[in-house]
C-alpha cells in the first residue's frame, strides 16, 4: 500500500473504531438503557477511541515516510560495489538517481530480462548489469518498507484500540482523557506558528553564515559592487569582491521611497476626507474601491508596471528631453504606490477614529473650521498611529517581491536618480534563486543573506510600528 | 462691541470680499479678536473648501486608477479570447505523405491506417500551400517566399490536417479544405494591423499581401479561443492555454484550506479559549502578529531551505506550495478566527457552563458555530491572499514550464499568477494578450471567491 492509500484505510480504520468505542461503551454499561450508569457519555467514549486510533498511526506514518528515503539510500549504498562506493558525495548521487529513474520506469519482469540480456563480456554491459541489479535491489527495498510501514502503522492502530478497549468500566473517565488529548492538539495548532518562525530563523540564519564564512560580513553589508553572477566560478577572479549589497539597498530604499511620497499623503487624505467629511454613499462607492486596490494581486500590479507605467513614463520623458531606463525606479516606485494607498488609508482612518470624539468637539466648538481640526487637532492627536501605519507601510514596500521582479531592473547600479533602473533586495533574492542552483555556491546562499536582512529590517519596523501604536493607545483608553 | 465692527461682521457675512478690505484700513490699528476672527474668516473658509476638495480629489484619483488599471488589462486581454482560423486547400499526395501505394506488399504488412499515424504531414502542409500560392505563368516560389509562406500557420496546423486524415482516412489521395490555426504574429497582424514591414515586427509586406488575399477569398475566419480554456501552457502562444495553470492553482488552494482552515480555527480556539495567561502565551501571540507583516517571499526561502532540502518533499509540487501558502496565510486566519470568537457574547458561555457543559463542550458546541460566520470570512481572506500570491512559489521552484496538466498533489505544477508572471516575460507579441486574459482569469476567480464569502456571511447571520 503506497502512503495516500494507508492514510485513506488509516482513516476509515478512525471512523470505524468511533463506532466501535461508542458500542463497548454500550456493552460495558449493559445496553442502551443503561448508559446513565456510565461517567462519560458513549459518543466521548467514541470520540477517545478514535483519537487513540488515529493519532499514534498517523504520527508513526509522518515519522517514517521522512525517514524512509534516507534509510533506503543507505541500505542501497552498502549493496553497491566498492568502487561506486568510494565515488564522492556528488558522483554517488548521480548515480543513485539513476538508479531510482531505473527502478521506477522498468518493471521487476523487465529488469531481470534486462540482467540476462546484458551478460555479453564488455565493460560497458557490465555496468550496466551492475545498475539494473542495484535497481532491483531498490526495488526489493521499496516493497519491504511498504510491507514494514503498512504493517506497523495497522498494527499500532489496532494494538492501541484494543488496549484502550480493555481498560473501558462504568468509572472510566473518557470525556476527561479525550478533552486533554484534543486540548494538546490546540496547543500545538497555536505553536506551528512559534514552529514557522523559528523555521524561517534557523534556515536563513544557518544558510546566511554558511554565506559569511566566504564572504566577510562588512564587504557584504558596505561593498558597492553587486554582480553574483561573475562569482559563480570559484577560479574567476572577478568572483571576489562582489557581494556588496549597497546598491541592493540604496535601490530598495528608491523604489520605496518614491511609493511613499504618492502612497503617504494619497491615503492620508483619503482616510480624512473618508472619516470627516464624505457622505455615507460615496463611503458606501470608496470602500469597495479601496478593497479592490487591495485584492489586486501583486502579480497584476508588476504585469501594469512593467507593460503600461513603464512606457508611458519613458514616452512623457523623452518629450522632455530626458533619458529613461525602460525599467525605470520610478514606474515600479509608483505603482507600489498605488498598491499601498489602501493599505495606508485604512490604518491611518483607524488612527484618526481611535481619537476620542471629545477632542474634535472642543476644537469645533471653539469655532475652528473641519480642516482646521483635522490639521491641529485630530492629525496630532493621531499622529502615533499614523506614523505606526507609514511604517508597517514602509515594511510591505521594502517586502514587495513581483512588481520590482517585473518592473525594476536586474543590473545593480547605485543611483539616486528615479529614472534609472535599479534593482532591490527581493529581485536579487528571486533572481539568484530560480536559475540553475548549486546548493553550496555563495551565488545561492547570498539569496539566504539577502533574506535574513529582508526579514530582520521588516520584523524591527513591524515591531517598532506596534510599539508606537501600542503607547499611543494607552494615553486615551 | 463698537457699532462699526458690527457691521463690519454683518458686512464681511454678508459680502466675503469688499467691505472687509475697507474695515480692515480703517480699523487695523485698534482690532479686538473677533474682529481678527471675522477679517480672517473668508480666507479660513476658502481654505477648508481648498482642504476638501483636496480630500474629494484623493478618493477620486483611488477612483482613477482602479478604473484605468481594470479597463487597460480587459482591453489588452480581449484579442486573446478570439483567434484566427483559414481554410487552406490541403491534398494528401501519397508520395508527399511518404506512403507509397504502388508496393501492395509493403501495404499488407503495414496497414494504411497505421501506416497515417507516421507519415510526413508537414511535407504535405508545405507542399499544399506552395500549390495554394504558386504565381501565375510560370513563375516559381522562391526559397525566401517559401519560408515566409510556410511561417504564416501555426505549427499545429500540421496535426490538425493529421487528425483530420485519420479520422477520415478516405480523404486519402484526395484533395480537400481544412480550417488550421495561424501563426501567432498573423493573428496579432489581424487584430491589431499594426503596419507591415518595419523593423522589430514580424510581418513582410508579402505576407500581408497572401493575408489581405486569403481574406478576399473569405479564407480566414475569427473563432472563440476554446483552446485558452482547454490547452496547457506552450512555447507557442496560438495554442498556449490556462488549463495547467488554473488545475495547479485549484489543488494548491485545496492543499491550502485542507491545512490552514483547522489548524487556525484549532490555534484560535486555544488562544481565546483555552490559553493561560502567561510568558508562553503572550510569545506566541506576538509572533503570530509579526508572521502576518513577514514578507511572503521570505516564507518562499523557508519553504525551499525546510520543506525542500530537508524534508526532501518533490519541488514545483502543488503539496509543497500549499504547505508554504498555508504558512504565509495561518495567521490570517487566527487573527480573524480570533476576533471572531472573542465577539460571541460572554452569557452564551456561562448559560451552557450553568447548565453542567465541560470547556471542551461549551467551545465546540456553542462558541464555535457561533462564531464561524466571522472564521468562514477570515479563511476566505486567507485564500484569496493565497490565489494571488506568487513570490514564495518562485522560490520552491513553481516556476518552471510545464505542459502537462497535473493530477495530483505531487505532479509537477505551475499556478494562475506564476503562468501571468512566465507569459509576461515572453517576448512574442500574442503573449501580451495572453497575460492579460489569464490576469482577467485570476481577477474573476478572486472576485467569486469574495462573494462567496458575503454569500456564506449573510447565510450564517440568518441562522
Amino acid at each position: 500500500m503506497n502512503s495516500s492509500l494507508l492514510f485513506i484505510v488509516l482513516l476509515c480504520l478512525t471512523f470505524f473504531s468511533y463506532w466501535f468505542g461508542l458500542k463497548r461503551s454500550l456493552s460495558v454499561a449493559g445496553g442502551s438503557d443503561h448508559k446513565n450508569e456510565l461517567t462519560s457519555l458513549p459518543e466521548q467514549f467514541g470520540l477517545l477511541t478514535a483519537l487513540v486510533c488515529g493519532l499514534p498511526a498517523l504520527i508513526t506514518l509522518l515519522i517514517f515516510n521522512s525517514a524512509e528515503q534516507l534509510v533506503i539510500e543507505q541500505l542501497l549504498t552498502t549493496t553497491l560495489p566498492v568502487n561506486i562506493q568510494a565515488l564522492s558525495n556528488i558522483d554517488l548521487g548521480l548515480y543513485l538517481n539513476n538508479i531510482h529513474s531505473i527502478a521506477s520506469s522498468e518493471t521487476t519482469q523487465g529488469l531481470l530480462e534486462g540482467i540476462e540480456l546484458q551478460s555479453v563480456n564488455s565493460s560497458h554491459a557490465f555496468t550496466i548489469q551492475e545498475q539494473f541489479k542495484a535497481a532491483l535491489a531498490l526495488q526489493e527495498l521499496n516493497q519491504q518498507s511498504t510491507w514494514l510501514k503498512t504493517g506497523l502503522v495497522l498494527v499500532i492502530a489496532v494494538v492501541s484500540v484494543i488496549v484502550l478497549v480493555r481498560k473501558f468500566s462504568l468509572t472510566f473517565k473518557a470525556r476527561q482523557k479525550s478533552e486533554t488529548i484534543i486540548r494538546a492538539l490546540l496547543l500545538a495548532s497555536s505553536a506551528i506558528a512559534i514552529l514557522t518562525t523559528m523555521g524561517i530563523i534557523v534556515s536563513v540564519l544557518f544558510e546566511s553564515i554558511h554565506f559569511f564564512k566566504s564572504v566577510p560580513p562588512a564587504e557584504f553589508m558596505f561593498g558597492t559592487q553587486w554582480s553574483p553572477q561573475t562569482a559563480m566560478r570559484v577560479d574567476q577572479v572577478a568572483g571576489s569582491g562582489s557581494f556588496g549589497a549597497v546598491p541592493l539597498f540604496a535601490g530598495t530604499m528608491l523604489i520605496t521611497f518614491i511609493a511613499m511620497l504618492l502612497a503617504v499623503p494619497v491615503g492620508l487624505m483619503i482616510a480624512i476626507y473618508l472619516s470627516q467629511y464624505a457622505s455615507a454613499r460615496l463611503r458606501s462607492f470608496a470602500k469597495p474601491m479601496l478593497e479592490v486596490l487591495a485584492g489586486i494581486p501583486t502579480v497584476v500590479y508588476g504585469f501594469f508596471a512593467a507593460l503600461t507605467v513603464a512606457p508611458v513614463i519613458r514616452n512623457i520623458g523623452e518629450q522632455f528631453g530626458l533619458s529613461v531606463a525602460s525599467e525605470s525606479a520610478l514606474a515600479a516606485g509608483l505603482v507600489m504606490g498605488t498598491m499601498i494607498i489602501p493599505f495606508v488609508s485604512s490604518l491611518s482612518e483607524d488612527a484618526i477614529s481611535a481619537v476620542p470624539n471629545s477632542l474634535k468637539e472642543a476644537s469645533l466648538g471653539m469655532g475652528a473650521t473641519s480642516s482646521e481640526t483635522v490639521v491641529n487637532v485630530l492629525l496630532p492627536a493621531a499622529l502615533p498611529g499614523i506614523v505606526g501605519a507609514i511604517l508597517l507601510a514602509v515594511s510591505r514596500a521594502i517586502g514587495e517581491t513581483m512588481i520590482v521582479v517585473m518592473a525594476a531592473g536586474m543590473a545593480a547600479n547605485l543611483t539616486a536618480n528615479p529614472l534609472d533602473s535599479v534593482t532591490t533586495v527581493t529581485v536579487q533574492i528571486v533572481t539568484l534563486l530560480t536559475g540553475d542552483q548549486e546548493f553550496d555556491s555563495p551565488k545561492t546562499l547570498a539569496a539566504f543573506a539577502l533574506g535574513l536582512m529582508l526579514f530582520v529590517t521588516t520584523l524591527g519596523l513591524n515591531i517598532l510600528a506596534l510599539k508606537v501604536v501600542r503607547k499611543y493607545r494607552e494615553q486615551y483608553d | 462691541m463698537t457699532n462699526s465692527t458690527k457691521r463690519s461682521i454683518e458686512n464681511s457675512k454678508m459680502d466675503n470680499t469688499l467691505p472687509l478690505t475697507r474695515s480692515s484700513t480703517q480699523l487695523s490699528t485698534t482690532l479686538t479678536t473677533t474682529e481678527r476672527v471675522a477679517l480672517s474668516l473668508t480666507k479660513r473658509l476658502q481654505k477648508e473648501k481648498r482642504f476638501k476638495s483636496i480630500g474629494l480629489f484623493t478618493v477620486f484619483f483611488g477612483f482613477i486608477l482602479v478604473v484605468i488599471l481594470i479597463s487597460d488589462i480587459t482591453a489588452k486581454a480581449l484579442p486573446a479570447f478570439h483567434q484566427h482560423w483559414v481554410k487552406v486547400d490541403i491534398n494528401y499526395k501519397d508520395n508527399w505523405l511518404n506512403i507509397d501505394e504502388s508496393s501492395a506488399q509493403n501495404l499488407l504488412a503495414n496497414p494504411l491506417a497505421k501506416r497515417m499515424k507516421t507519415a510526413n504531414y508537414r511535407k504535405v502542409l508545405k507542399n499544399s500551400v506552395y500549390q495554394m500560392f504558386s504565381p501565375p505563368a510560370g513563375k516559381k516560389l522562391n526559397r525566401k517566399e517559401k519560408r515566409q509562406l510556410f511561417k504564416l500557420f501555426s505549427t499545429n496546423a500540421e496535426f490538425t490536417i493529421k487528425e483530420t486524415l485519420i479520422a477520415s482516412p478516405d480523404h486519402f489521395n484526395k484533395k480537400v479544405s481544412i480550417w488550421v490555426r495561424l501563426d501567432d504574429d498573423v493573428d496579432s497582424y489581424l487584430k491589431e494591423g499594426f503596419p507591415v514591414g518595419e523593423a522589430g515586427l514580424r510581418i513582410s509586406e508579402q505576407q500581408a499581401q497572401w493575408i489581405s488575399n486569403l481574406e478576399s477569398e473569405n479564407r480566414v475566419e475569427r473563432r472563440f479561443n476554446i483552446s485558452f480554456f482547454t490547452a496547457s501552457d506552450s512555447r507557442e502562444p496560438e495554442l498556449a492555454g490556462i488549463k495547467g495553470a488554473l488545475m495547479g492553482t485549484l489543488l494548491t488552494l485545496f492543499v491550502t484550506l485542507l491545512l490552514s482552515f483547522p489548524l487556525g480555527v484549532a490555534g484560535a480556539l486555544y488562544l481565546e479559549e483555552f490559553a493561560p495567561k502567561n510568558r508562553w502565551t503572550d510569545l506566541i501571540e506576538i509572533n503570530i502578529n509579526n508572521l502576518a507583516a513577514v514578507p511572503s517571499i521570505v516564507f518562499g526561502l523557508l519553504g525551499l531551505a525546510v520543506i525542500i532540502n530537508i524534508f526532501e518533499l518533490p519541488r514545483s509540487a502543488p503539496l509543497v506550495g500549499g504547505i508554504v501558502l498555508t504558512l504565509m496565510t495561518l495567521p490570517t486566519i487566527i487573527i480573524a478566527s480570533r476576533a471572531a470568537i472573542k465577539a460571541v457574547p460572554p452569557s452564551l458561555r456561562e448559560a451552557a457552563f450553568g447548565l453542567g457543559a465541560s470547556k471542551m463542550q461549551v467551545t465546540f458546541s456553542h462558541v464555535l458555530p457561533q462564531a464561524m460566520p466571522g472564521i468562514i470570512t477570515g479563511a476566505i481572506i486567507g485564500i484569496a491572499q493565497a490565489l494571488g500570491e506568487t513570490a514564495p512559489l518562485l522560490m520552491i521552484g513553481m516556476v518552471a514550464f510545464i505542459v502537462d496538466v497535473p493530477t495530483s498533489i505531487v505532479d509537477s505544477a505551475t499556478v494562475l499568477p506564476v503562468q501571468i508572471f512566465l507569459w509576461a516575460d515572453s517576448p512574442e507579441r500574442a503573449f501580451l494578450a495572453k497575460t492579460s486574459a489569464a490576469i482577467l482569469v485570476l481577477l474573476t476567480l478572486l472576485l467569486v471567491i469574495n462573494i462567496t464569502a458575503t454569500v456564506l456571511r449573510s447565510m450564517f447571520e440568518k441562522k
